[in-house]
């Protein structure tokens, strides 16, 4: 019985070893086979590395089938918080990043990984709270106005707290005033994504910052509203930057170009300009102007 | 290498919230590892040495729930103790009680599994003493989990192993907040998303260490003396 039972588990382990090692090798034929017989010099891969908001919110799945018709090549999108985002890039495993924390895109490209920020497109970040708004935060002329409001009546808050561009955006309008997670016990830091915070912050009847598309989409599972959007400081730019080939090795340069051309011109703009409208009656990004 | 170097830096500078992150998991893990124990070894014992109508689907059933995914025993949990569920008015929910309840429907099940299978196999000749002995039931239940300490303490550090380990479900309903119910295994899951790979790996070899440190304690603590 034992000697049957080892048998059949080494079968199962020699299965699951085969099985993976054989999943790449129909994987690129698949690739390489599909557009022409160029691929074999020419890499059809873009790696993306960008944050969960753009992901999430739907935005790139709503744009890439028509990119990679046209062009004939395959993003693979690898989506996280903006910290890990920029450092994948770093560590030499993405082609382009499409992120939206200015100081660190900034420091990427100081550092020599990227050769040139495009900021392209922007949307207002919001402070959603309870229903009935206990900090009486609507009204507020900016984000910073109705944070102190928050701080004064010690509403509860659930920040990010994971160095993402909505956590380090909401440290900036905090500026000087940022409470201390150790003493502020209404500051609650949660350390997760944005939907996780959400959801946490539901549960709680907490005040919460958040960009506009990730709150629409998960709207009618969370017990909170609007409380403030788009003041001044609540702008929340996205660029794209390409990384440098001459600091990294093994990019697709050519890719990442074409990506980037083709998500600058006027037919990504006009995709983007609308996107939202169908589903959520507004639309949720809006482009900069040239 | 640059991560072995933060780890020992990290242990040797004793950072508060480090120590916070480590207390938590510990007490978490503790009173988990606890629990399920007490719960699960008795039953093992009775499935393991006892014969009874209903027994194989018991056991099928425990077999079963030893493979149940840790989100799930999460997602169970949080339904539970969430604002508008059964138990939402106790307010559990982003608590270690919480984080406590999941670990304990996670880890019962393999405590029950791997005891019951331990004694299946071993019971009979302490049954047969207990009976020549004349114990009770009760008894010769207690005698068969005594003669076979060492290798339940091993069930004791396999569910240990579990709960420490753990992020699953520590994660949905803990809620990873930071002073409150951020472990070890969610902070490094937290450093891993910010994209500070090797700091995340140092807090991983410390988490080892930690897990090492209770085993050895453990076997010293659980040694027969026979065994010098």
């Amino acid at each position: 019985m034992k000697k049957a039972l080892a048998l059949i588990l080494a079968a199962i382990v020699a299965l699951s070893f085969a099985a993976c090692g054989a999943k790449p090798t129909t994987d690129d034929a698949a690739t390489t086979a599909a557009p022409t017989q160029t691929a074999a010099t020419e890499n059809k891969v873009i790696r993306l590395s960008t944050t969960t908001s753009v992901n999430d919110s739907g935005l790139l799945p709503y744009l890439l089938p028509t990119f990679e018709a046209e062009t004939g090549y395959k993003v693979e999108v690898q989506s996280a918080g903006t910290g890990a985002a920029i450092q994948k890039a770093k560590d030499g495993n993405a082609d382009v990043i499409l992120v939206h924390a200015k100081a660190s895109e900034e420091e990427f490209i100081a550092e020599g990984y990227g050769t040139e920020r495009l900021p392209f497109m922007y949307n207002y970040f919001v402070i959603v709270g309870p229903k009935d708004d206990p900090a009486a935060v609507n009204g507020s002329a900016d984000a910073a106005a109705a944070f102190a409001r928050i701080r004064e009546s010690k509403s509860k808050f659930v920040s990010r707290g994971d160095e993402s561009g909505t956590h380090k955006a909401e440290l900036k309008i905090w500026g000087d005033n940022a409470p201390d997670a150790a003493k502020d016990d209404w500051y609650v830091s949660a350390g997760q994504g944005m939907g996780a915070c959400l959801t946490m912050a539901s549960e709680m009847q907490a005040y919460c910052l958040t960009d506009k598309a990730t709150f629409l989409s998960m709207k009618d599972e969370l017990n909170l509203d609007i409380v403030l959007a788009e003041g001044e400081d609540m702008k929340n730019t996205y660029s794209l930057i390409a990384v440098n080939p001459e600091k990294i090795d093994g990019l697709n340069t050519d890719g990442a170009k074409a990506f980037i051309d083709w998500m600058l011109g006027d037919e990504a703009g006009a995709l983007i300009a609308k996107y939202g409208e169908a589903e959520y009656g507004a639309a949720l990004f809006t482009l900069l102007d040239k | 290498m640059e991560s072995f170097r933060q780890a020992f830096q990290l242990l040797f500078s004793l950072d508060r919230e480090l120590l916070q992150i480590i207390g938590v998991t510990l007490r978490m893990s503790f009173f988990s590892t606890t629990i399920s124990c007490l719960l699960g070894l008795p039953l093992g014992a009775l499935i393991g040495t006892r014969s009874f109508k209903g027994k194989s689907f018991l056991k099928k059933l425990i077999h079963t729930l030893m493979g149940l995914p840790p989100v799930v025993a999460g997602l169970f949990v949080y339904v539970l103790f969430t604002h508008y569920g059964p138990f939402g008015s106790l307010n559990l929910l982003f608590t270690v009680k919480a984080m406590v309840v999941a670990q304990v429907l996670l880890i019962t099940p393999l405590v029950v599994g791997l005891s019951s299978s331990f004694l299946e196999g071993t019971s009979r000749p302490v049954i047969d003493t207990a009976r020549g002995l004349g114990l009770s039931k009760a008894g010769t239940v207690w005698l068969c989990l005594s003669e076979g300490r060492s290798a339940l303490l091993s069930v004791v550090l396999s569910a240990f192993g579990r709960s420490i380990a753990e992020v699953g479900a520590v994660s949905i309903v803990g809620g990873n907040i930071q002073w409150k119910t951020r472990v070890m295994t969610t902070a490094i899951m937290l450093e891993t998303n910010k994209g500070k790979f090797s700091f995340a790996l140092a807090l991983g070899m410390i988490l080892l260490l930690i897990g090492f440190v209770v085993n050895a304690l453990a076997s010293f603590a659980g040694k027969e003396p026979a065994d010098d």
